[in-house]
């Protein structure tokens, strides 16, 4: 197992070098970079000595851009393995600093979402399952189809509509309540940031119950179908032990890969509804990096996820091979 | 599942030529939704009733015919209410089995064997399946019984794996596959006797696959079944079916997707066991071979009925009815030389559309005037040998009609 592991992480490094530098590429020939902005702005300022090709030509000495592509990325990527990963051009700030100022926001809105998906989700996969063709599985199939088609700023929208304009329990954007935040306790600090929590996680959990729910409930009715099944019955297992144990622990067999993999969504932040709630979480600030031209900001940041996605398969694989005895990793 | 089976059997059977019905291959979309409305009707109905007959211990309980019988069928009716009509899977049959005895039933694919056997342990996929007619007795004992009909699922699963137990026919995949295989045979005796410390359950589950050859009891015991072949399983199978010394095993072809060499050493397996232990053994199968060496009684199904049954001996060497005459012409004897082995021709009828007479007339070499009325009935020919055929009609004892279920009266 450690030398799986040893082997794959490995194979990992091999890969992010490789998928860092198409990242650094697509960041490098993106049109409208943040050096040019920069250089207009400073042409145009009033009373500026340089035309902005020469703005231009100062400004990509300073900011390490004249190396070209190459020579460019080995010298951010010398730097990242020591662990420097340069100053946020857009927030001038260095990127650590950017990311852990942004990444709780963000961590505790997956994590509250991705513990209500599995809490709604599988029981009522199971459920469907159970009772497949019955009226409480085309209920949930259509409502999860539903819930899968519809779009992140749909919902956002008729949500704060409802929620927000009409019954007015909630804000319509922001963190926090300005009137009010400063003079609560740390309690109600807690609890007011709780409040402009809701409607971001309602959002993204009926988006994405709907997948969970679906595939528990193929893998619960194909476990159910099976000779093993029908041996559990034939033993007398009382029907309630035979589903949350004989077949529950089959279904979580192919659910662990999907939830293992998964783990980078904790941290990947939503950038669509953190920009329509106005959270100031990691998947907002990416955004406007990217927008910006934030080169070593956009690199760090997309950088931690590819790690985090090729861990979270890792992670995957082990917790697979945890729970399914007959894997074997070698 | 069987269900399943019966459905591609139906898509699989030509249409007859001379009828003159609609084709039953092509459903029309008015059709479709009357059969769906039907079932579900019909379905909601037998549960309803079902549920009102679990309640009342006066309609499940009910006395053997013979107390030296382990099981008896009467009149069995078990359909399926499908989305291309109701399929008359078992369709009013009736045999006994004897206690200590192996009763083989015998029977080509489709033939309804395998539904016999799940009504048995109330395992039907219902509310598509169901049980809509006769009685199914199962001896416990002190003069009573249980009519699985209409058995509440709680005393059902009491029953299962401890009165009545079953061996299926794929060992590979009847195992559950993330437990360890002493959990999977403890889970059984644990269920079944609260009082016995783990202690001692470990110790019978040891003792129990012994008893099945297992020679490395001690490490098959903290095993995997993928660890293990597929002889192996099916003795693993064996040793949870006989754990807690049921009154009656079902063997639903314990054999079919074995190898020819373990084939002989689980028969031989089954054998021996049978003389050890008390219990009645209702071996399915369609290898004449494996009824000819193990079975005591002899039943023969054919498309959902009771043919023919009696004593080995008579099955084997006085068959009677021209459908088992025809299967003992064509299974293959050392020693005889053939160019081509016999085969019976023509197909089974459609489980949706039975005819009203014989269901073997049209296949049958021996058919005469009185074929073209209604089915046989149940012919008595000798002491110990029953058959559906009107060659006997005049010489034989007739016993009775297999009493069908008009499910549109249901």
């Amino acid at each position: 197992m450690l030398k799986y592991s040893i082997k794959r992480l490995l194979y990992s490094a091999i890969i992010l070098i490789f998928v860092m530098f198409i990242i650094y590429t697509l960041m490098y020939i993106m049109p409208g970079s943040y050096v040019e902005q920069k250089a207009y702005e400073l042409a145009s300022k009033p009373g500026a000595t340089k035309s902005a090709t020469e703005w231009l030509q100062d400004l990509k000495r300073q900011y390490g851009m004249d190396k070209g592509l190459i020579m460019g990325y080995f010298t951010w990527l010398g730097s990242a393995v020591k662990g420097e990963f340069g100053d946020s051009w857009k927030w001038q700030l260095s990127c650590t600093q950017v990311f852990s100022n942004r990444i709780w926001y963000s961590f505790a809105l997956n994590a509250v979402t991705m513990i209500l998906e599995i809490l709604i989700a599988i029981p009522l996969g199971i459920h469907a399952a159970r009772k497949q063709y019955s009226f409480s599985d085309y209920f949930t199939t259509v409502f999860s189809m539903v819930c899968i088609s519809m779009p992140t700023f749909f919902i956002a929208t008729v949500l704060k509509l409802v929620f927000a304009v009409k019954l007015k329990w909630f804000d319509l954007t922001g963190m926090i309540d300005p009137r009010i935040h400063d003079s609560l306790s740390d309690f109600g600090k807690f609890l007011d940031v709780a409040k402009h929590y809701v409607l971001p996680v309602i959002t993204i959990t009926v988006i994405s119950i709907g997948s969970l729910m679906r595939y528990t409930r193929t893998n619960m009715l194909e476990v159910l179908n099976s000779d093993y099944i029908r041996t559990a019955r034939a033993k007398g297992v009382p029907e309630r032990k035979v589903i949350y144990s004989h077949a529950f622990r089959n279904t979580l067999i192919p659910l662990i890969t999907i939830l293992g993999g998964s783990l980078v969504s904790l941290f990947s932040g939503a950038i669509i509804t953190e920009q329509l709630f106005g959270l100031t979480g990691i998947g907002q600030a990416s955004y406007q990096s990217m927008v910006a031209g934030d080169i070593p900001f956009t690199m760090f940041y997309l950088m931690f996820i590819s790690v985090l996605t090729l861990v979270g398969n890792l992670v995957a694989d082990l917790c697979y091979a945890a729970a399914d005895p007959r894997v074997r990793l070698s | 599942m069987a269900k399943n089976d019966e459905l591609k059997k139906t898509s699989q059977i030509p249409e007859e030529p001379e009828k003159k019905k609609k084709k039953s291959a092509y459903i029309s979309g008015r059709d479709s939704r009357r059969i769906t409305r039907f079932n579900r009707k019909v379905t909601k109905k037998l549960e309803k009733q079902r549920a009102a007959a679990n309640k009342n211990p006066d309609l499940y309980m009910t006395r053997m015919r013979d107390q030296n019988n382990v099981v008896e069928f009467d009149n069995v009716c078990t359909y399926f209410f499908t989305d291309i009509g109701t399929v008359k899977a078992v369709d009013g049959i009736s045999f006994d089995v004897p206690k200590c005895s192996t009763v083989g039933v015998v029977g080509e694919s489709g033939c309804g064997k395998s539904v016999t056997s799940l009504s048995l342990m109330q395992l039907l996929q219902r509310p598509t399946g169901q049980v809509v007619g006769g009685e199914i007795r199962l001896n416990i004992g002190n003069g009573q019984a249980y009519n699985i009909v209409n058995t509440p699922m709680e005393k059902m699963q009491e029953l299962r794996g401890n009165s009545i137990s079953m061996i299926f026919q794929e060992p590979m995949t009847s195992l559950n596959p993330v437990f360890r295989i002493g959990f999977q045979v403890d889970e059984v005796i644990k269920l079944h006797n609260p009082d016995m410390t783990d202690e001692e359950v470990k110790a019978r589950t040891l003792e129990m696959l012994e008893l099945v050859g297992i020679a490395n009891k001690e490490g098959v015991y903290s095993m995997y079944p993928h660890e293990l072949s597929g002889g192996m399983r099916q003795r693993i199978c064996i040793a949870i079916a006989l754990a807690c010394s049921p009154g009656i095993i079902i063997a639903d072809e314990p054999t079919t997707a074995l190898d020819v060499t373990i084939q002989a050493q689980i028969l031989d397996l089954l054998q021996n066991l049978k003389d050890k232990i008390n219990s009645s053994i209702m071996l399915i199968t369609h290898d004449l071979g494996v009824v000819a060496g193990m079975a005591d009684y002899v039943v023969v199904m054919y498309a959902g009925r009771v043919i023919e049954k009696g004593t080995a001996e008579d099955i084997f060497h006085h068959p009677a009815h021209p459908y088992t005459i025809g299967l003992m012409k064509s299974k293959p004897v050392v020693g005889k030389k053939v160019d081509e082995l016999y085969n019976i021709p023509g197909a089974v009828p459609n489980p949706v559309d039975m005819p009203n007479y014989c269901y073997f007339r049209d296949r049958c070499e021996m058919h005469c005037d009185m074929c073209h009325g209604k089915y046989p009935p149940e012919i008595k020919i000798s002491d110990t040998h029953i058959v559906s055929c009107y060659r006997y009609y005049e010489e034989g004892q007739i016993l009775g009609y297999p009493k069908t279920v008009n499910v549109e009266d249901l």
